[in-house]
């Protein structure tokens, strides 16, 4: 079938991108080699490898702790807020000069749409930087008494969804509280942290404040595992988040948790339909669904089910699926063969359990991976794809009659990271948004993000918040701490 | 004095509102400082822990909805019937605590006194740690800190009155609900406390207090998964770790102990509110 609308190719040019045969590791200003293996990175859209990467080994880690506590006790500790300030503000200014650079390699290592990379990541990952930039010579005012003091050296570990944002949310907190860094990106997108490393260098920051140390999972446990590591902060799924927290127990060390998600949203019968459909299509396939505050989990009033599951099907046959590069492309590619296998285990297992699934005609690329908008119906409550975190384009739809029942499926999980309410009754809006046990609801919108709002998520979702004033207490210490 | 035979008190668990006996029909012997005997006290069981995870979530809807003010004058009654009960609390202060009789009443004043603290914090923490969000696009954007659930707190070893107070108060404050362990030694200030609780308009549930042994009862709190955070300060050191470890399973805030139990005097700001609140943060698109 030809698609509804047919568009040329519109590619991004990858030409702005130098992407080096092989990286070390950043450690103290440098890129250095490590002491272990190294692995390859690779364009999920194509399967070609970009790069070879280091596998940071114990002893880099420990180098690189190093380094940073030196930065920490003599440059960065010590120095005027106001110059820690300015350092930020530079590293801002860098990223949004080099956005598109930053915004093509993040849609070649991740395989998200340039379209997102290019107006959402690499954008608002600067803003997150001036935002913070902006703290440091005012934490007297973080609401923790009168000068609170930096937690000294943060290990941070981060996932492959947004790896130059989270990256962003680590970083820019930190340095703003006088704290330095060691950040482990994620196994399969380590290139835009190792790219920021170059930027760090332009901007002049002192050697150790932020260092890269690459790899998977064992070189993230080795960095949460180190002793001279003040505060640990991780985002990524709950499982290792479990282990994170198991592994800090009994130690001095701070931690902060930002986990897995099954986000409901949830439609009333008086939601303005097209808006609706709209948000729905933004929470769950914005990413390729690789998103922890997705709204996988769509609630919809009973008597409205009919009208609006036709109205999402109609809107999802016209996404487009393919090149990431191409400016048309709404979803990219799964982001590695592993996490394709797991998506496409929990649709089998969402049929086998008795849900319907659709998907609309699409043809996929012949190379890397892949796999299309799918919404799922008839789905109970019990079922796996209504419990578990797929992490991908797969949006389960389920139904309730009155407000209470909708609020009673909405809290029906084990997390609560975010939640979505469509309804133009503005009472409605605020009972059920007091009700909901999630850290961000969009209330006639989904998936919405700026560095002065908070994010973080309730129970098994994580503690501890990301952005705004509340996210400065993850890195200090003050008298009310 | 007169020759009257005193009615002595029997000593039970406040549990859901109501004071059971535990479950488990044990009980254990109470002694002052020098070591006379006391009361029995209940020692409670995993199935009274259990029982009261059930009646603290039962009570949390109601509690953490409440209007801030509400619960500001709830928690301002149980300081004002422990004021008319400070002697009772006195004695038994000085006599599981070894203290003379003024050191025991100064700490059941600061006990009051710090329920009157926390009373008054309840309309506030809305407007300390909330914040109206600046949002670079045409949103409305606010965060409001909220309870985080359902509380297990291991009371103070020691400071069987005034730490023990020091510890529920902030919890409730902040709109959650409690599963108290008390002091093992020093159990009776708990259950005194609890006939204050179920006398000032406190709904049964919010906060339930067992007597009894954290080593005991810790480990199936901690790992319990309807207990959304837990405070370890009556936790010996090396059970703490273990608890820590044990909550990390179902990823529950984690309030850690001092090695040294601290001074209940100071002034704890918010550091025993922040750990039981989670910030909720609200969009809606502005337009017309």
């Amino acid at each position: 079938m030809t698609s509804l609308f047919e568009y040329a190719p519109a590619p991004e040019s990858r030409s702005i991108v130098d992407v080096r045969p092989s990286y070390g590791l950043f450690v103290d200003g440098e890129f250095t080699d490590g002491t272990g293996s190294t692995m390859k990175t690779v364009n999920p859209a194509t399967e070609e490898v970009l790069s070879e990467v280091t596998v940071g080994s114990s002893e880099d880690v420990d180098r690189a702790v190093r380094a940073a506590r030196r930065a920490f006790t003599r440059v960065w500790g010590p120095m005027r807020p106001a110059d820690r300030g300015k350092y930020l503000f530079r590293i801002a200014r860098l990223l949004q000069e080099r956005a598109r650079e930053f915004a093509v390699l993040e849609s070649l290592d991740n395989g998200k749409p340039i379209r997102e990379s290019r107006d959402f990541d690499v954008p608002q990952a600067a803003a997150h930087f001036f935002h913070h930039a902006g703290w440091a010579d005012k934490l007297d005012h973080a609401g923790l008494g009168p000068a609170p003091r930096p937690l000294g050296v943060a290990g941070q570990v981060i996932p492959w969804n947004f790896p130059m944002l989270m990256l962003a949310w680590k970083i820019a907190p930190a340095l703003a509280t006088g704290n330095t860094v060691v950040l482990k990106p994620a196994e399969t997108t380590p290139l835009t942290a190792l790219l920021f490393a170059e930027v760090c260098q332009q901007a002049d920051l002192p050697p150790g404040v932020v260092n890269i140390v690459t790899g998977a999972g064992e070189t993230g446990r080795s960095l949460v595992a180190h002793p001279d590591v003040d505060k640990v902060a991780f985002t990524g799924s709950t499982e290792v988040g479990r282990e994170i927290a198991r592994s800090v127990a009994g130690t001095q060390k701070r931690l902060t948790l930002e986990l897995g998600g099954k986000a409901a949203n949830i439609v009333f019968d008086d939601a303005p339909i097209d808006q609706a459909v709209e948000g729905i299509v933004r929470g769950i396939f914005f990413n390729q669904g690789h998103v922890c505050c997705a709204g996988s989990r769509l609630l919809v009033q009973e008597s409205v089910h009919d009208e609006l599951l036709a109205s999402l099907q109609r809107r999802i046959g016209t996404l487009r699926i393919g090149d990431p590069l191409d400016k048309n492309t709404d979803i990219g590619a799964i982001n590695s063969a592993e996490q394709l296998v797991r998506i496409r285990e929990l649709s089998e297992i969402g049929e086998a359990e008795g849900a319907r699934r659709w998907q609309p005609e699409c043809t996929l690329p012949d190379r890397g991976w892949w796999f299309p908008p799918t919404v799922f119906t008839d789905v109970s409550a019990a079922h796996r794809i209504a419990r578990d975190e797929v992490f991908g384009p797969v949006l389960s739809v389920l139904t309730f009659r009155t407000p209470d029942e909708a609020v009673a499926k909405a809290n029906n999980t084990t997390y609560g990271l975010s939640a979505g309410v469509w309804t133009e009754k503005g009472s409605r809006i605020l009972s059920i948004t007091d009700r909901l046990r999630a850290g961000v609801v969009w209330a006639n919108t989904f998936n919405e993000f700026d560095p002065t709002s908070p994010f973080g998520g309730y129970k098994q979702s994580g503690y501890g918040r990301e952005g705004g004033r509340q996210g400065l207490a993850a890195y200090l210490q003050g008298d009310d701490r | 004095m007169s020759d009257r035979l005193a009615v002595r008190k029997t000593y039970k668990l406040y549990l859901g509102g109501a004071f059971p006996r535990s479950e488990s029909g044990r009980t254990y012997e109470v002694t002052d400082a020098r070591g006379h005997f006391l009361a029995n006290a209940a020692r409670a069981s995993r199935k009274d822990a259990r029982d009261a995870v059930v009646a603290a979530r039962g009570a949390f809807a109601k509690w953490s909805g409440a209007t801030a003010y509400n619960r500001g004058q709830v928690l301002y009654r149980v300081a004002e019937v422990m004021e008319g009960r400070a002697a009772q609390f006195a004695e038994e202060v000085a006599a599981g605590e070894g203290l003379s009789a003024g050191k025991a009443r100064a700490a059941v004043d600061a006990a009051i006194d710090r329920w009157v603290w926390y009373a008054g914090w309840t309309d506030k923490l809305a407007g300390v740690l909330g914040s109206s969000n600046p949002v670079a696009g045409p949103y409305f954007g606010f965060s409001v800190p909220e309870p985080t659930g359902v509380v297990a707190v291991l009371a103070p070893q020691r400071s069987s009155l005034l730490g023990l107070v020091s510890v529920v108060a902030p919890v409730l404050a902040a709109g959650n609900t409690a599963v108290v362990v008390s002091s093992l030694a020093r159990p009776l200030p708990a259950i005194t406390l609890g006939e204050v609780l179920a006398t000032s308009d406190v709904p049964g549930g919010v906060a339930n207090l067992l007597t009894g042994d954290a080593a005991e009862l810790g480990p199936w709190l901690a790992e319990h998964a309807d207990v959304d955070g837990i405070d370890l300060a009556g936790a010996p050191t090396p059970l703490a770790m273990e608890l820590e470890r044990s909550a990390a399973g179902t990823i529950k805030r984690v309030l850690r102990a001092p090695a040294e139990e601290p001074d209940w005097t100071a002034d704890p700001g918010l550091s025993r509110m922040r750990p039981f609140l989670e910030t909720k943060s609200v969009w809606h698109p502005m337009g017309v």
